[in-house]
């Protein structure tokens, strides 16, 4: 079947069997490989690209379906070639370890922010609860998300110098732990 | 091109990572994005039953539908006698079943395509006919005298009996156990998990016709003994393999083994000539590849009144299901279990592990953790809650009691440990006061009179980890060192190269300070080459926390090599004598005269340009590093919670981690991987497990039944920390990416059941999930 995408702005015209997957057509046809595959069942979200603005779960969502319509990937996320907040606030709070989930996360944050520009963090733990990671605990994902936000908010303020936050901390526990109010969470099993 | 005016950030500094750029553009490099002209795509038909014998495979539909390139059985295989494989554990694992299938999900076929979606067709054109047999799916049933005999292939083998394992002194335990005042015991199951990286398990096989060289893409956490591996399994000249481990998106032990498909797509790619891509779908991955734990304990503590511990043994069942592939040093089949006694100081102890064949997946493996410490911890850690409830001591009291003092380090163990160094008390102390221990007490007594159910749970773990030392600890015989090569350019800049392997730790970054700590040359200015073992020196790889024990003491070790001769180097240049030379953050000066002074960046210059009379160029080493001992990293952990009284659901109201892990290198990944731990902690104790029923299904085969916990489920960590260097490491560090995961379950689970004890309940085995709870209280009459 003739489908026309556009990604990340740029229109593509493809021959595609109707079963393809959209993730398989971004990945082999396109060669995007920032969009991964970690689960098949709509349950790990590292597949999670922006259709129209809106996330969707790449690895169940055919090809076809996406006729006419515009993606944004990973690939996508950089301004004027720089890295987006989004993309800087992740590297500078550690939002990020093996990486894998990462593109995704990252856009499901865009497309929150997008909504939302001043999240709390039980809307960004709801936001982003479509999307695992195993490496960070989410801690600083949720803590990259809401710096994005603030960037975003008041781009002067978020030009200022970076600092190391952790580099000078005593041991022994001294100064404030580094999180605020926990929340607690509901274990459904 | 002086080192002085760009700050060295070597140890202690939160140098923002490296290997994010790449990351944060979608330009990593994970297997599955590796695409090879003439790329063929492979994909395994698996057992649809746990137990039966195969007496038909026919293929020919398979083989002749279009593009379709090759079909693979377990006799094509045996043709050319590869049938069967070594496990890491000196088992042998059938890569394609011959005659029989032992396993829900294990490999039976292959199928190569010119497509991915081709292949996955064709394998529903392999007919297979199986007798089913009687499956085995209880690791005690499977020990009984008259259980159905799974490995048949096995000479020799007459029972579902691995091995057993003993360790301690088992006539003064029971004689600590006969004059105790009190002994409390505990049966608990630690269930079946699934590390579940987000990354399956995949890899891409080159091999060359024109050459031979074998070149495997693959997910590996350890490549060098992987390439090795593979040369004893495939007889393949081992100058003659080449494996790369690209980015891998997780590990936590799961990469740690060879899987079948690795090999049949190696072996596909030699037979046709062309790359064979293999990458597995979670199902594949969550039913066939290395679980964790299954470990069926029971644990008894002997105390006097007062609460001085006696003794302590533990009797384990450990089902390692169909093939013994547990990655476990070839030493100790049980790993490090018999670091159970913890943080105590224990006169007698004594444990003994059997091990079981059962009907279900092979593995393991040490998932988050250092060979079976996980197990170990949480045993000790519970029983010690279940002690101080039994005791009505406080359980911080009863721990402070037994705690090892830190006058007593080095300490000897009765289990034959020397641990390194500790201060646990000071651990504990800093948990509780950042908690505020003695006011939630108050609180819980108040709610308690209300009838509401709150607990606080402790946990004072101690972890050993960084293995080796390599004459005590190998995996396949291969001796469990790590290594460090270090070449400093003309320029200044360096490229190091270690083969331990980052599956998200960042060692790119990190490694770079130890260099930078050691040599001046800021971290900006050290590329860390991993994964790949045509270009980095032989190591064993990353897993069981040893990167930064073993792996980063190399790295030091090679970096003080060439400061040494920098050193020599530089007092040529200085035109004074060696000894009049020293060195601080990246300069060379002169004894008593600050000012005359070379950078190492002009050192390593001259070492290329400028040399004295037989001096050998260049300024270039590598270390192979065997540790003394291995590091003890410990800490505190503090869970608070509230249990609903209707329906049993527990919510993580507050959670303190105090860890010290020694030196820490980079304070940001360091408390990232904390946080990371302590939510795989918290994944286990609430919801992930593997089970199977009666005919050995696996329930837990995709994410909508194996429960991995989301953003909003994981709860909110704060995190403090102790620092206790390692004596004998060089910079210190001890390893810390396990500790969290190791600790902080017996944490969760106390607080659970320290809420639940006015109720009398005393155990609930993970994953204590709220319809556990809340069976347990009404069995009590709650609820």
């Amino acid at each position: 079947m003739e489908v026309t995408v556009t990604v990340n702005g740029a229109a593509h015209q493809l021959d595609v069997e109707p079963r393809l997957l959209l993730v398989h057509l971004l990945r082999e046809r396109l060669r995007l490989t920032g969009t991964h595959v970690g689960c098949d069942t709509t349950s790990c979200g590292v597949c999670t690209v922006l259709l129209d603005g809106v996330p969707i779960k790449s690895c169940t969502y055919l090809a076809v379906q996406a006729d006419g319509r515009s993606v944004e990937t990973v690939e996508g996320l950089l301004e004027g070639g720089q890295p987006s907040p989004i993309q800087a606030a992740f590297k500078q709070e550690h939002g990020l370890q093996c990486g894998f989930c990462t593109p995704a996360m990252m856009l499901a944050a865009k497309a929150l922010l997008a909504d939302n520009p001043d999240p709390t963090e039980d809307e960004v733990r709801w936001a982003l609860s479509g999307n695992l990671c195993r490496c960070t605990g989410y801690v600083n994902i949720v803590r990259a998300v809401r710096a994005a936000a603030s960037a975003m908010r008041d781009p002067e303020e978020a030009s200022a110098p970076a600092t190391e936050p952790s580099a000078e901390r005593e041991p022994e526990g001294s100064g404030e732990p580094r999180r605020g109010a926990p929340v607690g969470q509901e274990v459904s099993a | 091109m002086s080192g002085t005016e760009t700050p060295i950030r070597g140890l202690g500094h939160s140098v923002r990572r490296k290997e994010d750029d790449r990351l944060l553009r979608g330009r990593g490099n994970f297997v599955d994005d590796i695409a090879l002209p003439g790329m063929l795509h492979m994909a395994l038909l698996r057992a649809p039953i746990a137990h039966a014998r195969i007496t038909a495979v026919d293929v020919e539909a398979a083989k002749a539908h279009p593009g379709v390139v090759a079909v693979v059985t377990g006799r094509d295989l045996d043709a050319h006698g590869l049938a069967w494989m070594p496990t890491l554990s000196g088992d042998t694992q059938a890569v394609l079943a011959l005659d029989k299938v032992v396993f829900q999900g294990q490999e039976v076929a292959a199928v190569v395509a010119e497509d991915p979606y081709v292949a996955s067709d064709a394998l529903e054109l392999i007919d297979v006919d199986y007798d089913p047999l009687p499956p085995v799916v209880d690791p005690n049933k499977a020990l009984e005298p008259d259980a159905p005999l799974i490995r048949e292939d096995k000479q020799g083998q007459t029972s579902n009996h691995i091995n057993h394992w003993e360790k301690g002194d088992r006539e003064a335990t029971d004689r600590a156990f006969a004059s105790a005042d009190k002994v409390v015991r505990l049966e608990t199951f630690y269930p079946r998990s699934h590390p579940a990286p987000l990354e399956t398990c995949g890899c891409v096989a080159d091999v060359d016709p024109a050459t031979g060289k074998a070149t495997i893409y693959m997910t590996s956490q350890a490549p060098h003994a992987h390439r090795t591996l593979f040369a004893l399994v495939a007889g393949l000249p081992e100058q003659d393999i080449r494996i790369v481990s690209p980015d891998i998106g997780g590990g936590f032990g799961n990469k740690v083994p060879i899987y079948p498909g690795y090999v049949v797509a190696t072996v596909a790619s030699l037979l046709l000539g062309r790359p064979v891509k293999w990458v597995e779908d979670r199902t594949e991955n969550l039913i066939s590849t290395g679980f964790a734990r299954d470990y069926h304990m029971t644990g008894e503590v002997a105390l006097s009144s007062d609460g001085r511990i006696l003794g302590l043994r533990s009797k384990v069942v450990a089902d390692h299901g169909a093939f013994n592939a547990a990655a476990q040093p070839t030493k100790t089949p049980a790993g490090l279990f018999h670091i159970f006694a913890g943080s105590y100081d224990v006169p007698a102890a004594f444990c003994e592990v059997d091990a079981a064949y059962t009907n279900k997946a092979p593995g393991g493996i040490a998932y988050r953790c250092s060979f079976r410490v996980t197990e170990a911890s949480f045993l000790i850690e519970r029983l010690m809650q279940k002690a101080a409830t039994e005791l009505e001591i406080d359980p911080a009291e009863l721990r402070r009691r037994n705690f090892i003092r830190p006058e007593q380090f080095p300490y000897r163990s009765v289990l034959g440990w020397e641990y390194d160094s500790g201060d646990y008390q000071r651990a504990l102390d800093l948990a509780l006061e950042k908690l505020g221990y003695q006011e939630l007490r108050r609180e819980q007594r108040e709610r308690r009179q209300r009838g509401e159910l709150m607990g606080i749970g402790i946990a004072s773990f101690t972890e050993v980890v960084g293995a080796g030392h390599g004459a005590d600890y190998d995996i396949a015989g291969l001796r469990m060192f790590d290594s460090a090569e270090l070449r400093v350019h003309p320029t200044g800049k360096a490229i190091l190269k270690v083969g331990v392997k980052t599956q998200g730790q960042g060692h790119e970054t990190t490694f770079a300070q130890i260099v930078a700590g050691e040599l001046g040359i800021p971290p900006e200015d050290v590329a860390v080459m991993h994964g790949d073992t045509d270009n980095t020196p032989y190591g064993l790889g990353t897993y069981a926390s040893r990167s930064t024990p073993v792996g980063g003491a190399a790295t030091a070790m090679v970096a003080r090599k060439l400061r040494e001769k920098a050193g020599r180097l530089a007092a040529h240049l200085l035109e004074v004598a060696e000894e009049d030379v020293e060195y601080a953050e990246g300069r060379f000066s002169v004894r008593g005269a600050p000012d005359q002074a070379k950078t190492i960046q002009e050192v390593a210059f001259a070492a290329y340009t400028n040399l004295p009379e037989g001096m050998e160029a260049g300024l270039e080493g590598v270390t192979y590093y065997d540790p003394p001992n291995m590091t003890f990293p410990f800490g505190t952990y503090c869970v608070v919670v509230d249990v609903d009284k209707g329906t049993g659901a527990w919510k993580v109201r507050k959670m303190v981690a105090v860890d010290d892990c020694g030196v820490r290198i980079n304070p940001m990944i360091v408390e990232g991987q904390i946080h990371g731990g302590l939510a795989e902690g918290f994944a286990i104790a609430a919801m992930q497990q593997i089970t199977f029923d009666e005919e050995g299904n696996c329930i837990g085969s995709n994410f909508t039944d194996y429960l991995l916990p989301t953003s909003w489920e994981t709860p909110n960590f704060e995190t403090h920390e102790t620092v206790t260097p390692s004596p004998h490491h060089p910079i210190g560090a001890k390893g810390v990416g396990e500790s969290p995961t190791v600790g902080s379950p017996a944490a969760y689970v106390n607080a659970v059941l320290d809420a639940l004890a006015p109720l009398g309940i005393t155990n609930i085995d993970m994953p204590v999930t709220s319809d556990k709870v809340w069976t347990a209280m009404h069995e009590k009459g709650f609820a």
